[in-house]
Formats: structure tokens, sequence, C-alpha cells
């Protein structure tokens, strides 16, 4: 088994872990479960939008928030109890590690995720390509659980009340200028041109293209931003948590 | 003779504060070697580096034959690691923990059930294998991370402080089960701040202080090396004036400590013959005499203050 293959294992391996420890928790489930009702309560209440309008701000703000949820506090966490340390005692890469967290945050991004889109269906709302739509929501979860674990990597601080707030300066104003509450084509010109810079706004485009057969992008340019995005939130994620480590184990 | 440890020039700096400065030692393998240091000597840091945690600024090291900032997982694969601070998951149970980390290890799933078995058989936790790690006192902690370090069958094992803090039961199983595994042609490496646990299970020691080395020897070596530390401890049936000893140019300092009098000298053989001719001049019997070598502490103790210490 190569380098490279044996290390991914080991990812597995932490993946596992941290489902065990963090995932598989009431809370956290409960929380899974319930979020994209309230996400969806609060984005109708007041407003006359057809449903299948909603659908894709809907899908898009709950694949976004469940993916990034718990992802920033496992570093932080994991410092102020010294399994941080434990880990990389072992003879894992801090890659190993980073990956792993990723595909924690990534999994329990999808399963959730998957609510939204069963409810969709379960309403007789079908998309135009259901093979696209779920490659499309892989690939903005793998994104999204890349940032969540961005988000933990500065400051290196083992308190991960920290670390979610911080994280939450950032998600929400994401969610205010990807084109979740309104469509970016209706936006300004200076609206269009930051939501550009947020991954969300590429999936949010995707699955109103997948189900109104109305978007901003073309399809493709979608996909390869969202894998864009993914590949430099897990390059940047890995490299300042290298960065930072000295200072965070101190 | 192989070394599992070679450090050359090892340097580490945390913005103005030079943690571990110039240091060089070699451990042998199947060796247990002590590394003893106040605190903030720079034995954690050491450590750290050795087991790949942090990167050094200057120098090198090598465990078990790998660079450890080359090939950082090659060397981190042949060790084990016990650290001061307890740090296995509480939310796992002590099965759970020996086998995410013996998986971390790549041990194969088979022999990684019988080692995590044995090993916690041998450690007196099979019994509370399934339980999670919060319910376990401190000593049981300890026993397992202990177990963790060794589910991989490391060549080189770094206990940092393992057995403070710990009740005598757990202590001296911990001590029993170290020299039980160097036993086997395993390598050690022990920080510790207990002289005598040093004493007892060192065959070399290194004292560290403010980051760099100030002696490395066996115990015995380091005792004998500070022979001006050795006293005569006597008690006679009155009490005397120390200060008539002090005219003796063969004794260095004497000291009244309870009703005995404390004679620190390099020269034990004339420093005796001189209390006895003491007593019969003074007319007193002598009650007890012994010669004390210098503990490692008194030892420990010069070597970081850098001057002969005398224990009231």
């Amino acid at each position: 088994m190569s380098t490279l293959a044996r290390q991914f294992k080991r990812s597995l391996v932490i993946t596992e872990k941290n489902i065990k420890i963090y995932y598989l928790k009431g809370p956290v489930i409960i929380f899974g479960l319930v979020f994209p009702l309230f996400l969806a309560l609060a984005y109708i209440i007041g407003r006359n939008i057809p449903l299948k309008e909603f659908l894709p701000g809907l899908i898009g703000m709950t694949t976004f928030f469940t993916a990034t949820s718990v992802g920033p506090s496992i570093v932080p966490w994991e410092t102020r109890s010294k399994t941080l340390e434990r880990l990389l005692c072992c003879p894992v890469a801090m890659w190993t590690i980073m990956v792993g967290d990723m595909l924690s945050s990534f999994i329990f991004g999808v399963i959730i995720s998957i609510i939204p889109l069963a409810l969709t269906l379960f309403l007789g709302i079908q998309p135009l390509n259901f093979i696209m739509l779920l490659l499309g929501l892989i690939i903005a979860n793998l994104c999204f659980a890349a940032l969540s674990v961005l988000l933990s990597a500065y400051p290196p601080t083992d308190v991960p009340a920290t670390s979610m707030m911080l994280s939450s300066l950032v998600k929400f104003p994401l969610v205010f200028i990807s084109g979740v509450f309104i469509p970016v084509e209706q936006l300004p010109q200076w609206g269009t041109a930051i939501a550009s810079i947020s991954p969300l706004t590429y999936f949010t485009d995707i699955v109103r293209q997948l189900f109104l057969n109305k978007g901003f992008y073309p399809l493709t340019l979608d996909f390869l931003a969202v894998a864009a995005f993914t590949i430099a939130f897990a390059f940047a994620a890995i490299k300042l948590h290298e960065k930072y480590l000295t200072k965070r184990l101190s | 003779m192989e070394y599992a440890i070679v450090v050359q020039e090892l340097t580490k700096r945390y913005e103005d504060v030079t943690a571990v400065d110039h240091i060089s030692f070699e451990v042998k393998e199947g060796e247990i070697f002590g590394f003893l240091g106040p605190n903030g000597a720079g034995k954690t840091t050491t450590i750290r580096i050795l087991t790949g945690l942090i990167k050094p600024d200057e120098g090198r090291a090598f465990v078990a034959g790998y660079d450890v900032l080359k090939n950082p997982i090659e060397a981190k694969q042949c060790v084990g690691i016990v650290p001061e601070v307890s740090n296995a998951y509480v939310d796992l149970t002590a099965w759970e923990n020996l086998i995410l980390i013996g998986k971390l290890y790549g041990v194969p799933s088979q022999r990684l059930k019988e080692n995590a078995a044995n090993l916690l058989k041998e450690f007196r936790l099979y019994e509370v294998k399934d339980k999670l790690v919060r319910t376990f006192s401190k000593g049981m902690k300890q026993r397992l991370l202990l177990c963790m370090a060794l589910v991989n069958d490391p060549k080189v094992l770094f206990l940092d402080e393992p057995t403070s803090g710990l009740d005598v039961e757990s202590a001296r199983l911990l001590r029993e089960k170290i020299v039980q595994y160097n036993k086997d042609g395993k390598t050690v490496f022990l920080s510790t701040h207990n002289m005598e646990e040093a004493n007892q299970l060192c065959h070399r020691i290194a004292i560290i202080n403010h980051g760099r080395i100030a002696a490395i020897d066996t115990p015995e070596s380091l005792r004998a090396q500070s022979m001006e530390l050795q006293y005569i401890e006597v008690a006679f049936n009155k009490i005397v004036n120390t200060l008539e000893f002090s005219e003796n140019p063969s004794i260095t300092k004497a000291v009244l400590a309870g009703n005995k009098v404390r004679i620190y000298t390099a020269e034990p053989s004339i420093v005796i013959e001189f209390l006895v001719e003491y007593a019969k001049r003074n007319n007193l019997r002598i009650l007890s005499l012994n010669t004390m070598m210098p503990s490692l502490e008194d030892v420990f103790l010069k070597l970081i203050r850098g001057k002969e210490v005398v224990t009231q």
C-alpha cells in the first residue's frame, strides 16, 4: 500500500472517531434534523413564495449550515483536551487529520441535506437531472466541510466557543451575499460581483438550474467554481493548521 | 552499538526565549535513559521535537534511525508515547481508545485486538474495557496511556512524567512494566522529576537546565562526580559545637541535623579518625556514625544551581 493510501486509510479512522465523538450525539442529531425545518419556516413565513421557488435556497442553506456546523469546533476542542497532541504523536500527517475532519463534516452534511431533498421528491417536485443534483450536493458538502476546517485554523485557539463565534461571523454574511434569498440575476452589478466570491452562490445556482431551469452561471462553471473553492479551502486549511501548530500546542 | 535516539545541536526558540539550546546526546538501543530537569528546563520541548510534534529551529534528531524532520511519519511509526497529561479520549471506552490508536499505527486488525486485550489484562483494565474513560481514576487513565503507547509494540518508548501524581500501587505497576518492556530490548526515554525513580530505573541520566545539558552519565558516576557532597552523619551522647569541626581542613562543612552532626567531606576516612579522636579527647561517646553517598537529588540540585547544596 502506498504512503498516500495508508495515510488516507488513517484519515478514515479519524473520521470514524469524529462521528462517534462529535456527531453521534443527541443534540447534534436533533439540531441536524430540526434545523432545515426552522430554516424553511424562517424562509417562507410572511413571504408568498411558491414551494418550488424556495427549495433551492432551503437546500443551499441546509447544506451550508450543517456541513459547517461542528467542523470549526473540533480542532480547538481537541487542542484543549490534548487529544490533538495524541493524534499528532501517531504516524499521521497534519493533512491526514484535516482530511479526517473534513470527511466527518462531509458525511454529516450529506446525510442532513438529504432531508430537504427527500422532502422535495416527496412533494412531487422533480429535478431536471437527479444525478447532477446529487453530484452538486456531494461536491458542495465537500467544499463546505473544507471551509469548516479552515475556519478553525486561525486564531489557533483552544476555546471552541471562540472558533464557533468567528465562524458565524463568516458564515452568516456569506448566506446573504450568495443568492439564497434574492437570486443573483436580480442583484445589482456590485451585488453580483460580491456573490461571485462565495462558494454558496454557485451551489445555489446549481440547485436553481436543476429545479427551476434558470440560473446565472453556466452549470459547468458552477461545478468548476465549487471544485476550485474546495481545493483552495482544503489547501489553505492544511497549510494554516501546519503553520500555527506550534503556537496552538504551546 | 546502535543508537535508538541521536540528538545533534538541537535548538528551539519561542520568540525571545531559547527553550532548547544546542543540545546533543545519544541514547543506546535497549537503554533506559532518564531526562531530568526543573520545570521550564526544556524537557517537554525536547520530547515534543523527538516525537515529531514540533520542529526545531536548528539541529537534527534521529529516532530509530529516522530523521524526525525528513521522515517524521517513519520515525513516529517506531515510537510509543506516554504524555505528562492524560490525553485519551474521555468519550470513548478504554477498548475504543486502544483500537483507535492501533489503527492509526496501521496495526493489522487481528493482531490489534490481541494486543489490546493482552495489554488491558496486563494493566488490570480488562474488566473496565467497555467503560468510558471519563469514569476512570488518574491511575487507571495513566495505565491506559501506557497501554495506548505499547499497542503498536514500539521500539522506543517516550514517557513524560509517567508516575507524577499517581498512587503508590499504580506508580509501582508502571515502573515494573517499564522495566519489563526494557528487558525485551526496547529503549525507554524517561522524563521525570522523581530522583528515586530515575535512580532505580535509568541506565544513564541527562540533566537539562535552561535548555542546556548540564551532565550525562550513569546515576553512580554522577554521584561519584560530586563526592564533595558525601557526608558523615554522627551522633554523640552530648550536643557538640559544630564550629570545632570547621578547623579540620578535610571538613567542608558541618551542620546540625536534629541530634546528629552532618559533616561534608571528600575524605571520609580521615574525618572518621578525627571524629574518634575528638570523642576520646572530649570524653564523648559515639552513638551512631554513617557515611552517606550524595543522593541523586543532591547532584541534581548542585548541577542546576551551579553550587554545592547542603541539606539542613
